[in-house]
């Protein structure tokens, strides 16, 4: 052999074997340097992401105002008799006491066109605002003066916040030079300010930009993810203890899992219009509506939440399962007392992954007709919705440029919940492996 | 002790009896047409080279053997007279009635409390929380487990030592209150000191239970069993009282054995 050193006779001492150990650890460090720049790489485009959506969308959640300093004691709206408070808000001419009140602070306008320009300074809800607050504080009535907070206008919040470029010319920009001057005014005057935006979180969808919230969309999420919480654990977890701990090892089996494994890659567009034929065709389930989003999303979940629930109740130790037989457990036994608990972290992890997972799913529901403008709350399952990427879809398409902060900022509470729902399995796991 | 002549009484008539039993696993033959009888308050210890079927013989006393896919049984397997492998009898019972201790512990990762309290709790053996309390005690006091452990039964019974874990094992065959308890091989995962506790174990166990205890060892089968089968290729060569088949073993394989030329 030409590879032992001749004057030790060892394998050890030679130049090769040197060489050969060299060339080692240069593979090594380089694979280490491939991996960790891996790592890097995905942290980066991670943080990227990130930074670029909360910078889009920070200033989706202020809002800029405008105070209208308000006389409430004029006739209509002190108590008369046989009248509530109530009637009187509802009958009270709002939009000429809040042009009134920008009369007051901007001076009379000379011609139609001036009126309109100066309109959009403020929301078109701004007269709605002004009566839903005179509601909530009718102490109004009797003090005089009172400044009311109003939401500006789209474009005057775009500019404020400086989303909008001003020093353009002015056929670049949508709002005039003699809007300009007023919202320079309002400024000196101390009447326009950017507050936190209440209403993105307690208003549903809205034609207006200023006022549009999530709430409808999170609670539509919210109960359709319900929906299919309730649909896809009971029958993945099922299906799973039956496949691991029942089923017969026989050639038909082995066709399921395929099937299985191959439903879990099945295109999520696919799915949804399985989720048509099978529920809005067949069984004449309302369209658009939130049970039938929710059992759309339940099918598309199911084949993952089997996959994971398979492989927690496969990792169970076969010592336990003879252990509890030995003990004269039946099979039912042994399952439910030690095959479930001890796999009940792996399939939380994996159903809480897969639920994250459809909560953020748009296509299938956009092939059952979840994709129209609802500005009701849902109440029941019953009832049409619009979840919650359905709306970051629906404000994408919109033309107005402040519906893009919007879209950015619910993306930000998208990915809020997603992180809420992934730290919750995290959590889980560590808390039911710690036990022992 | 071991080779002491207990008197069995050759009236009383035996706890379980093996009759013509044959283990197939598909094709292959691993158990072949045995008899063994296991009388009460005995030790007998199954004695042979590793894979001439011991376990396989032992999983027939209390059909474990069913649970393993190709797997089968003929023969009979009589436990106080009546057949365990007859049609109508539920495998379950059978094995609450005889107790098995496997090769390498395996204690659920619950409390130690829980562990022992398994088998009482599946079959409603218990009247209330005090009664259940007391079988723990009085399965853990049996084993000499109960000093160490009292005042942890809520930790974790994977905690514990591998001596101490097999003991735990013992405790929760014999919290079923069992007729027969199995044993594959109980000391071949732990260090000598704790095989030495376990095999003492035995022997006082022995007092209220028939043990049947597989071992590749023949020292310890020397040390703790009344009684030795010597088993080869899947045939129970010869079975005898230890002393008898460390001494003047009958057939000509079972002296090959003791003389340690196959092992
Ligand atoms: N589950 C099984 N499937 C197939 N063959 C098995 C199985 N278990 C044991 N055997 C075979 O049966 C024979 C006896 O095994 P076993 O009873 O475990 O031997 P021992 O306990 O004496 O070492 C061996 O040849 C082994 O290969
Ligand atoms: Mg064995």
């Amino acid at each position: 052999m030409s590879e032992i050193d001749q004057t030790t006779g060892s394998l050890y001492t030679t130049q090769r074997f040197d060489r050969r150990m060299a060339r080692r650890r240069r593979r090594q460090s380089r694979l280490k340097w491939i991996s960790g720049s891996g790592i890097v790489l995905a942290v980066t485009a991670l943080l990227v992401l990130l930074g670029s959506i909360a910078w889009l969308g920070w200033s989706g959640f202020q809002q800029v105002q405008v105070g209208l300093p308000m006389d409430f004691s004029s006739g209509e709206l002190q108590p008369q008799e046989g009248k509530s408070p109530a009637a009187a808000v509802e009958d009270a001419n709002f939009r000429a006491l809040v042009s009134d009140a920008v009369t007051r602070v901007l001076g009379d306008p000379q011609d139609r066109q001036a009126e309109r320009a100066r309109d959009a300074l403020l929301s078109t809800s701004a007269a709605r605002e002004v009566g839903r607050k005179l509601l909530a504080s009718p102490d109004w009535l009797g003090r005089g003066r009172v400044v009311v907070w109003v939401p500006a206008g789209d474009e005057v919040g775009q500019i404020v916040k400086g989303r909008a470029p001003r020093d353009v010319p002015a056929s670049d920009r949508l709002l005039s030079d003699r809007q300009l001057a007023w919202i320079d005014r309002l400024q000196a005057e101390g009447l326009l300010r950017t507050a936190f935006n209440w209403d993105f979180f307690t208003r549903t969808a809205s034609r207006e930009p200023e006022i549009v919230g999530i709430k409808a969309a999170v609670v539509g999420s919210v109960l359709m993810l319900l929906t299919t919480f309730a649909v896809a654990i009971p029958l993945g977890v099922a299906a799973a203890i039956y496949l691991e701990e029942f089923a017969p090892k026989t050639r038909l089996m082995e066709l399921v899992d395929l099937n299985i494994r191959n439903l879990a890659a099945v295109p999520s567009i696919v799915m949804g219009l399985l989720g048509l034929a099978l529920f809005i065709r067949f069984a004449e389930l309302p369209r658009s509506s939130i049970l039938v989003g929710g059992l759309t999303l339940a099918l598309m979940t199911l084949p993952i939440i089997i996959i994971a629930a398979r492989a927690a109740i496969a990792a169970v130790p076969d010592s336990l399962r003879t252990a509890a037989l030995q003990l004269g457990a039946s099979k039912m036994q042994v399952t439910a007392r030690v095959v479930l608990p001890n796999a009940m972290p792996g399939i939380l992890t994996g159903t809480i992954i897969g639920l994250a997972q459809a909560l953020g799913e748009t296509a299938p529901l956009l092939m059952i007709g979840m994709v129209a403008f609802i500005p009701d709350t849902p109440a029941g399952l019953s009832d049409p919705a619009a979840p919650l990427p359905v709306q970051i879809y629906l404000w994408s398409t919109s033309p107005e440029r402040a519906f893009m902060e919007k879209t950015a900022a619910a993306i930000l509470v998208l990915l809020a919940i997603m992180v809420c729902l992934n730290a919750l399995a995290v959590f889980l796991r560590n808390r039911l492996q710690k036990r022992w | 002790m071991p080779g002491e002549s207990k008197d069995h009484g050759s009236g009383t008539a035996e706890k379980m009896s093996v009759r013509g039993v044959d283990v197939f696993f598909h094709e292959f033959q691993a158990v072949k047409s045995a008899d063994l009888k296991v009388h009460p308050r005995e030790v007998l210890a199954l004695m042979g080279p590793s894979g001439c079927g011991k376990s396989t013989l032992l999983r027939c006393l209390n059909r474990m053997n069913d649970p393993i896919p190709g797997a089968r049984v003929t023969g009979e397997v009589l436990l106080e007279g009546d057949d365990i492998y007859a049609p109508r009898v539920d495998p379950a019972k059978v094995r609450a009635r005889v107790g098995m201790v496997s090769q390498a512990p395996n204690p659920f990762p619950k409390s130690i409390f829980d562990n022992i309290a398994f088998g009482p709790r599946i079959h409603g053996f218990y009247k209330d929380r005090a009664e259940l309390a007391r079988i723990v005690e009085e399965s853990l006091q049996r084993t000499g487990l109960w000093d160490e452990v009292k005042d942890k039964l809520n930790q974790a019974g994977t905690s514990l030592s591998g001596g101490q874990q097999q003991r735990l094992c013992i405790s929760r065959a014999i919290a079923n209150r069992p007729d027969l308890v199995l044993m594959d091989e109980p000391t071949s995962a732990l260090d000598p000191k704790a095989s030495a506790t376990i095999e003492e174990l035995v022997r006082e166990l022995a007092e209220d239970f028939c043990i049947v205890i597989v071992t590749h060892n023949m020292e310890q089968a020397q040390r703790v069993a009344d009684r030795t089968a010597f088993l080869y290729l899947g045939e129970v060569v010869e079975v005898g009282e230890t002393r008898q088949i460390f001494e003047a073993p009958q057939h000509g394989r079972t002296k090959e054995f003791l003389g340690g030329q196959f092992s």
